[in-house]
């Protein structure tokens, strides 16, 4: 293998992984947040998205480089087009985790509204979900991978509930349903932070094996 | 134009570059090899090469110097008999006929079989006269018929517009580039129904390669290209399919796309990685 395009994967890899690990820290604190109604953090996640937006950006020309200059094949390309698809979907994530943070700012400033027990089982779910998920891409694990594309329809079924639970409390009392217009975003947020976990595990798949698994529900187990 | 319009175009555009494999059903097999193994003297050069390659489609054969390759081009219109002490055992079908067979006349089989070299090889003749050496030697002498000829093949091989003038000057004063075409000119002119072409872009510059690349790309819509090649890039570009060899062996044989994205075989993923070779 070519020193050169050697060098610049490493740095590429060591690169999207800092990434990862900043945004998977800013989506658990705007969880944390959320439950704690700390407006504070949640202010401080709605500043710290700036410097992932430019690494975002950094990431995607270090990956143009090294098409251009080293035209990668087989294993060298995968992981290029991974990390190219991975690095645009933290990114979206960490913009998610900054909306959870401002509707926990909106709600410190509202009526309480009972938050549904679902809510804890599809944060812990969607945490794992994507700490797997970036687990699987270190460790090339595809069956890690597939398992996080499993849970996905259960952190789907956890987002119905928690609908259906918040609707019958804006129901019952007028001052439920601006609060419950804040949660139903949040649980929104959170489903869509999972669905980017699961793109993240489906191209960890397509590097590992070279095999395209997005909408084959079959091929995750 | 409409996007939907925009779109046919680019998909079809797609189709045209022949990016899709051939349809075995309307391009049967051009060439087959069945046990192929090759000697120089004791030493085995191939070993049970089996290869199917469709007619109309672009083969690239890849793999590190001394792996069997070019060995297997010159297989394929028995080049390797001019060489002493050379032997085979298996078959060669060349559109259904086996070009080993005892009735098989080695001076046909390579008109149907034409070949170019990586450093081109002009005679020392003028342009015309390099294109018309063929035919000439097939017993052709109407001049009319030859400069007809001579002009198709030139067409063909992207050459006629920038040497049409100059007809009568000698071969050698012309560029690199356009030498290498002329070599394929000369092998168009026996109307072959296969070319082999021994890394014939390897001494070029490139925007000469480039012009080959064009080149290839246009005769595979009438003729069988077996393409030896150590530019891998070249190999994705231009070919269908992509056999990869490796110390005599033909370890792994598919679709160029595939093979340059997800090879099956590990050997074949080190090599076009460049973790060996």
């Amino acid at each position: 293998m070519s020193i050169h395009l050697n060098r610049d994967l490493e740095n590429l890899q060591r690169r999207i992984l800092a990434l990862a690990s900043a945004v998977e820290q800013t989506v658990e604190r705007a969880i944390n947040a959320l439950f704690e109604g700390d407006s504070r953090t949640a202010r401080t996640i709605m500043e710290s998205d700036t410097p992932i937006d430019l690494e975002e950006n950094k990431i995607e020309e270090e990956c143009l480089k090294i098409l251009a200059l080293h035209a990668p094949v087989a294993v060298d390309l995968r992981r290029v087009t991974a990390v190219l698809k991975i690095n645009t979907d933290l990114e979206r994530m960490a913009d998610l985790a900054v909306n959870i943070a401002e509707r926990v700012v909106s709600l410190t400033d509202l009526p309480p509204i009972p938050v549904p027990m679902a809510f804890r089982q599809m944060t812990d779910l969607t945490n794992m979900m994507v700490r797997d998920s970036l687990d699987a891409f270190v460790k090339l694990d595809v069956a890690l991978a597939k398992r996080v594309c499993r849970l996905d329809d259960e952190v789907d079924r956890y987002n119905r509930d928690i609908i259906d639970e918040i609707s019958r409390y804006m129901k019952q009392s007028p001052d439920h349903v601006d609060p419950g217009l804040h949660l139903f975003s949040a649980a929104r947020q959170l489903e869509r932070i999972a669905d980017h976990a699961t793109n993240i595990a489906e191209d960890v798949v397509y590097l590992v094996d070279g095999k395209i698994i997005r909408h084959h529900p079959e091929a995750f187990s | 134009m409409s996007v939907v319009v925009g779109y046919a175009k680019i998909m079809s555009d797609r189709q045209e570059a022949g990016r899709t494999l051939p349809n075995v059903n309307v391009h049967p097999m051009k060439l087959v090899t069945r046990n192929l193994n090759f000697w120089y003297s004791n030493s085995q050069a191939l070993f049970n090469v089996n290869v199917s390659i469709p007619e109309r489609s672009v083969t690239a054969l890849i793999g590190p110097s001394g792996c069997g390759k070019s060995t297997f081009l010159r297989c394929l219109n028995r080049m390797n008999e001019l060489i002493e002490g050379t032997r085979h055992e298996g078959e060669i079908y060349l559109g259904g006929q086996e070009i080993y067979a005892r009735n098989m006349d080695v001076v046909s089989l390579r008109k149907r079989v034409g070949m170019v070299f990586q450093k081109s090889n002009p005679f020392p003749k003028s342009i015309f006269e390099n294109v018309a050496y063929g035919p000439r030697i097939a017993g052709i002498r109407h001049m009319g018929y030859l400069t007809e000829v001579v002009e198709r093949c030139l067409t063909r091989a992207a050459l006629w517009d920038e040497v049409k003038d100059r007809l009568h000057d000698s071969a050698l004063g012309l560029s690199g580039g356009q030498q290498q075409r002329l070599c394929i000119a000369r092998a168009l002119a026996t109307e072959p129904e296969v070319l082999l072409m021994d890394e014939p872009a390897s001494a070029l510059d490139p925007a000469s390669t480039q012009r080959i690349e064009d080149l290839i790309y246009d005769l595979k819509r009438n003729y069988t290209i077996v393409i030896v090649t150590h530019n891998m890039q070249q190999a994705a570009r231009v070919s269908d399919l992509t056999a990869f060899f490796y110390q005599g062996r033909l370890v792994e044989v598919g679709p160029t796309d595939q093979l340059f994205t997800r090879p099956e075989k590990k050997e074949t993923e080190d090599y076009i990685t460049g973790r060996f070779g």
